[in-house]
């Protein structure tokens, strides 16, 4: 528990102390789906950061420690997703700031559950494919080819309605899909699957995601 | 002290896909020397340490550390080790303190013995005024020295040590190696380093090994590698067990990244 505990605090402790991270958060625009981009990008962002952690960070140190890997990866991803909900919670202020209001103030609280669910996925997701990746270059694929199609897939930006067929058929094997459907009706009132679907959905995948790249991490050699 | 090797290794095969990079090794170090690894580049030197440190299982053979199999007992081998490995493994974003705690943390050293031995390491290795500052300001010396005082934290039986001079200027090294040999008289901590540098090899270790094409082709120390070659200086007699012609070496994916790190560093 210990080991989990401070790896997720040098997460956290790493991000508030690289202010341009915060700062650079800032400069996005409003709405729930950009919260959704915010905390998938945040998200995975950390997770395959572990690339070059491994090779040249604090992460071959881990590796090497006489505790379960899955604690590590654990608490590397609460860490991941913890950095990614703050991401949120920013661009949420910054909606407010916008004119945003919320449909009821208690929805807000669920709203950052279903958030927390998202950071949760997407780090866990990234953990598994970093576990994977032996060098740089590849993160540019999974960048091109896995994480935009999930943004843009997501409803994010388009309404999920009047799709065509296929289409409509992508968006709803994409996690995010239900993530950005869950906040938005939270916060707006407007939801296309239901809020109690999105959750169910959101929670499967978690479980599964974290398997997954608990599964994988464990898996790695030098 | 029993007599039984604190490292043994028999027979010990590598191979990753065609290439082999261990090739039938066998060495046995005895508990409290220090013991050099000393070859060219690529000649498995860094294989067979992440073969002992867990990170790698063996091909074919038998590995022992302190009588434990690294595959089989990995959380037990874990503890009665620590490494410095050839690629810095800080975290460059924390002060030398928090990476120093979190190691204590790692290794389930109750809170009081962890303040304790931080702050005696730190001193040791002339760090303790810097300890709140972040690694990030360290300079290459003083980055290395932090990761030895780390490795020792949790009191190790053995202390790896892969190309621990590397790029360090030879003021830096000859201190490093002043601490290593004091380290090894206090802590009676057996020290196992790889170096390509014969002089370190020569002045620091008890007995060398030397490694090529993965395979070991003399052991010994320093005076008797010389005097199985007939040569006068520690760097005649390796040239002498391993060629004069230059290797070759197809790169890694590590080596990629390391090129990258070099143009990003300052």
């Amino acid at each position: 528990m210990a080991v989990i505990v401070v790896l997720w605090l040098r997460e956290v402790k790493k991000y508030l102390r690289s202010r341009v991270q915060i700062v650079a958060s800032l400069g996005t625009p409003l709405m729930p789906g950009v919260i959704g981009m915010t905390v998938l990008f945040t998200a995975m962002f950390s997770g395959i950061a572990m690339l070059w952690d491994r090779q040249f960070g604090f992460l071959k140190e881990t590796l090497v420690a006489p505790v379960p890997r899955l604690a590590i990866m654990i608490g590397r991803t609460l860490g991941g997703a913890t950095v990614a909900v703050l991401q949120g919670t920013l661009i949420f202020f910054v909606t407010l700031i916008a004119g945003f209001r919320p449909v009821s103030i208690f929805a807000v609280p669920l709203a950052f559950l279903v958030i927390a669910l998202i950071a949760v996925i997407f780090s866990a997701l990234a953990t598994a494919i970093g576990s994977g990746l032996k060098e740089m270059q590849g993160f540019q694929m999974v960048m091109n080819f896995l994480v935009l199609p999930i943004f843009f897939l997501s409803g994010a930006i388009y309404p999920l309605e009047g799709l065509p067929r296929v289409l409509a058929a992508f968006t709803r094997v994409d996690p995010l899909t239900y993530g950005v459907d869950g906040v938005r009706g939270l916060l707006t009132g407007r939801t296309h699957f239901g809020v109690p679907l999105d959750v169910v959905v959101l929670l499967s995948v978690g479980v599964l995601f974290v398997a997954l790249g608990a599964w994988r991490f464990s898996k790695i050699e030098a | 002290m029993s007599d039984r090797p604190i490292i043994r290794v028999q027979h010990v095969v590598k191979s990753f896909g065609k290439v082999t990079a261990v090739d039938d090794v066998s060495f046995d170090v005895q508990a409290g020397e220090i013991f050099a690894f000393l070859g060219p580049n690529g000649a498995g030197k860094t294989t067979t340490i992440k073969m002992l440190t867990t990170l790698l299982r063996p091909t074919s053979g038998s590995l022992e550390l302190d009588g434990l199999d690294p595959a089989t007992h990995q959380t037990e081998v874990r503890r009665r080790f620590g490494v410095v490995f050839q690629d810095p493994s800080l975290d460059s974003e924390l002060t030398a303190w928090e990476n120093m705690d979190i190691h204590g943390v790692l290794y389930h050293v109750p809170r009081q013995v962890r303040r304790e031995r931080c702050e005696a390491l730190l001193r040791m290795f002339e760090l303790w005024e810097r300890r709140d500052d972040l690694v990030k300001t360290f300079s290459g010396g003083m980055k290395r020295r932090l990761e030895i005082a780390r490795g020792l934290l949790h009191t190790p039986k053995v202390l790896f040590l892969d190309e621990p001079t590397l790029g360090l200027d030879p003021q830096s090294r000859n201190q490093m190696w002043t601490h290593v040999r004091r380290l090894n008289q206090s802590e009676r901590v057996t020290v196992f380093l790889t170096t390509h540098y014969m002089d370190e090899a020569d002045r620091v270790a008890d007995r060398i090994a030397v490694i090529d094409h993965g395979r070991i082709v003399a052991t010994g120390s320093s005076a008797e590698l010389k005097a199985q070659t007939g040569t006068d200086s520690l760097e005649a007699a390796f040239l002498a067990l391993t060629g004069t012609t230059i290797r070759d070496e197809s790169a890694t994916a590590a080596d990629q990244m390391r090129q990258v790190a070099r143009v990003w560093r300052r």
